[in-house]
């Protein structure tokens, strides 16, 4: 028999029995539909990510300080505290592929406003901060050039500082505590409307770096980072040579030897953000394939079913000329046939599941199509798998016995 | 040997074993048929019919001993080869009709045709012919539980004629009738061997049927007591 014969064969003996058939396809339908709508939580999450570091720009570089080495022994990343404003000034003075630069300091302090206090992040950064992160502020003013020169005590404070400190009440030109001292409240920072998850922009408060070196950290002479922009995504790459080689000359670094710092950009880091996503989705994929298994099982257990209640079918084939392999490609056909369709219908309901846990949900879906492929393909192995067992079982039928089985 | 037998079987013997102990299905059984003979085989249960008649019809292959049939030695063929021979050579018909449930007639009757390579047209075309040899003209598209006992067995015997058997074997093909319809099976099998000179094998334990057959072969005990044939 041709593969399209019995194709048509089995969907005959399926037809004869709808209500089984779906009911042993749906254990396939469920599985693969749970698949297709957890990878798609999880792809949705992976495009997030990378939609937030977008949306910091693509043209974002940084400079961080390189691991301490000591006689061969490396320190953890950032061990060294060897950048300095001046490396700040320098780079935005002689590198022409950078636009902007922004110095930085960070730490976390509890601020107070009232009888309210916040625990949180203060970034002390430079008046450009807002250009480069690609960032706008909602109310009031940014701190200028003059106000980091002059080292003054105000802030830019996230949004969500301000709803929990302020509570919807102006807080522009209000005072706040900030380790003891009062900080002038001057704008607050446009949401980025992540509330939760792994990190949380607008859980943090800006104030001049220069303010932040002499208040916070105590060191005037040292910064933590370096916020560059490069004047295009595209000259990212020419930036990261100008920064290096400044700072090669500036750190006084002997050719051939290590980098004491480190330029990094945000497609970097976002690729490693999403990668962890990627795991995210393979596990949930995995935990959701359980379930495609246990729909195997089901396929398996009806076929066996199945067989046993036609072997009078099969000794009649075989008495008219069927072969052990006609009808092993039979049963394995009615098992695949069953599990394609179920396939199909399961993708179906994987996606109209997707569409609504976004609709429903806080959750970004989306729907690829390598996972509606695998679901596919995963599906089909699974009768080739389960269907085996049974349809082997089926053309090791004795044509006599099987006719006068009753 | 000699090649104008249909059938040969020589010192032909089937043994089972059923936990320790043997049985002899078969004992040193020889015979020859001829093309386009009818033969009944006759005897009590336990006497070696089914034995004989699956071993004929390449159901099954005989413990020791040869079996030709036309000329070819199908005792030493594999599994698959006595598909084909089925498949080829051979139409069964059964007591119990043995068609396919909630399938038309015509699709019974195509079965075979099924599993050689045969375009859909051909297939279609044969069944139906098959159909109309048995008196079925008409009813092609019936399921098989929308028709009689009889009708039922009829389409039993186009699927055994329609890839244009040598040999068929008829298994108390009337044991589930009344007479009467009975009597018209038996007619459709007569006029096969008569005019397309089919070769038929009946086995029976109805004495009256069996006169129908030109030859008859009683057998007891797994061997041959008697043989009959009409003048």
């Amino acid at each position: 028999m041709n593969i399209w014969r019995t194709i048509r064969v089995s969907l005959r003996a399926l037809s004869r029995n709808k209500m089984r058939s779906f009911l042993t396809a749906l254990g396939i339908i469920i599985g693969v539909g749970a698949v297709i709508a957890t990878i798609s939580i999880g792809q949705g999450a992976k495009r997030e990510v990378e939609k937030r570091f977008e949306s910091m720009g693509t043209n974002l570089l940084f400079v961080r300080p390189g691991s301490h080495s000591y006689r061969g022994r490396h320190g953890g990343g950032g061990t060294y505290q060897n950048l300095t404003p001046d490396d700040a000034k320098a780079i935005a003075e002689k590198a022409d592929a950078v636009k902007y630069i922004s110095p930085s300091v960070s730490a976390r302090a509890q601020v107070i406003y009232g009888n309210k206090n916040w625990n949180t992040s203060i970034y002390g950064v430079g008046d450009k901060y807002p250009e480069i992160r690609n960032w706008e502020v909602d109310e009031g003013i940014f701190f200028d050039e003059y106000m980091v020169r002059a080292g003054q005590k105000v802030c830019v404070l996230g949004s969500e500082v301000n709803e929990n400190l302020f509570e919807g009440a102006d807080p522009i030109g209000q005072l706040i505590r900030l380790k003891k001292l009062p900080f002038r409240v001057i704008g607050i920072l446009q949401s980025r409307g992540e509330s939760g998850g792994w990190f949380n922009r607008d859980d943090m408060i800006t104030i001049p770096y220069t303010t932040a070196q002499k208040r916070l950290i105590g060191r005037i002479d040292r910064i933590q980072s370096i916020d560059i922009s490069a004047v295009s995504a595209a000259k990212t790459v020419e930036a990261t040579k100008q920064i290096e080689e400044i700072l090669r000359i500036r750190h006084k670094i002997a050719p051939g030897a290590e980098d004491d710092f480190y330029v990094g950009n945000m497609s970097e880091i976002a690729k490693g953000a999403a990668e962890s996503r990627e795991i995210m989705t393979i596990l949930l994929g995995a935990i959701a394939s359980v379930s495609l298994l246990v729909g195997g099982i089901g396929i398996m257990n009806i076929m066996l079913v199945s067989v046993t209640e036609r072997i009078r079918e099969i000794g009649i084939r075989m008495s008219v000329g069927a072969r052990e392999k006609d009808i092993l490609l039979q049963f394995l056909a009615e098992a695949i046939v069953l599990s394609i369709l179920g396939g199909f219908l399961g993708i179906c309901l994987g996606i109209v599941g997707s569409k609504l846990i976004s609709r429903f949900t806080e959750l970004q879906t989306l729907v690829s199509m390598g996972s509606v492929a695998l679901a596919f393909l995963f599906a089909g192995s699974i009768g080739v798998f389960f269907g085996f067992y049974p349809a082997r079982k089926a053309s090791k039928l004795d044509p006599i016995e099987a006719l006068r089985y009753e | 040997m000699e090649n104008n037998h249909l059938i040969q079987l020589e010192n032909v013997k089937k043994i089972y074993k059923v936990g320790e102990t043997q049985v002899n299905a078969l004992r040193d059984l020889s015979y020859n048929i001829n093309e386009g003979d009818f033969l009944a085989i006759m005897g009590p249960s336990g006497s070696g019919k089914s034995t004989l008649m699956n071993i004929v019809g390449c159901l099954d292959k005989p413990t020791e001993g040869k079996y030709f049939l036309e000329g070819e030695e199908v005792s030493t063929f594999d599994k698959n080869k006595l598909a084909r021979i089925r498949n080829k050579k051979i139409g069964f018909v059964f007591q119990t009709f043995n068609l396919l449930a909630r399938t038309t007639a015509i699709e019974n009757t195509e079965l075979p045709l099924l599993y050689s390579s045969m375009s859909k047209k051909e297939m279609r075309e044969l069944a139906s012919k098959s159909l109309s040899i048995v008196g079925l003209e008409g009813r092609e598209f019936h399921r098989t539980n929308q028709l009689s006992g009889g009708e039922q067995q009829r389409v039993a015997i186009a699927r055994a004629l329609v890839n244009n058997p040598s040999l068929i074997l008829a298994d108390e093909p009337t044991g589930n009738l009344d007479t009467k319809t009975g009597k018209e099976i038996m007619d459709i099998f007569k006029k096969l061997n008569q005019e397309k000179n089919i070769t038929i094998i009946l086995v029976t334990h109805e004495a009256e049927l069996a006169q129908i057959a030109r030859r008859r072969m009683h057998l007891r005990d797994g061997q041959i007591i008697k043989e009959e044939e009409n003048a």
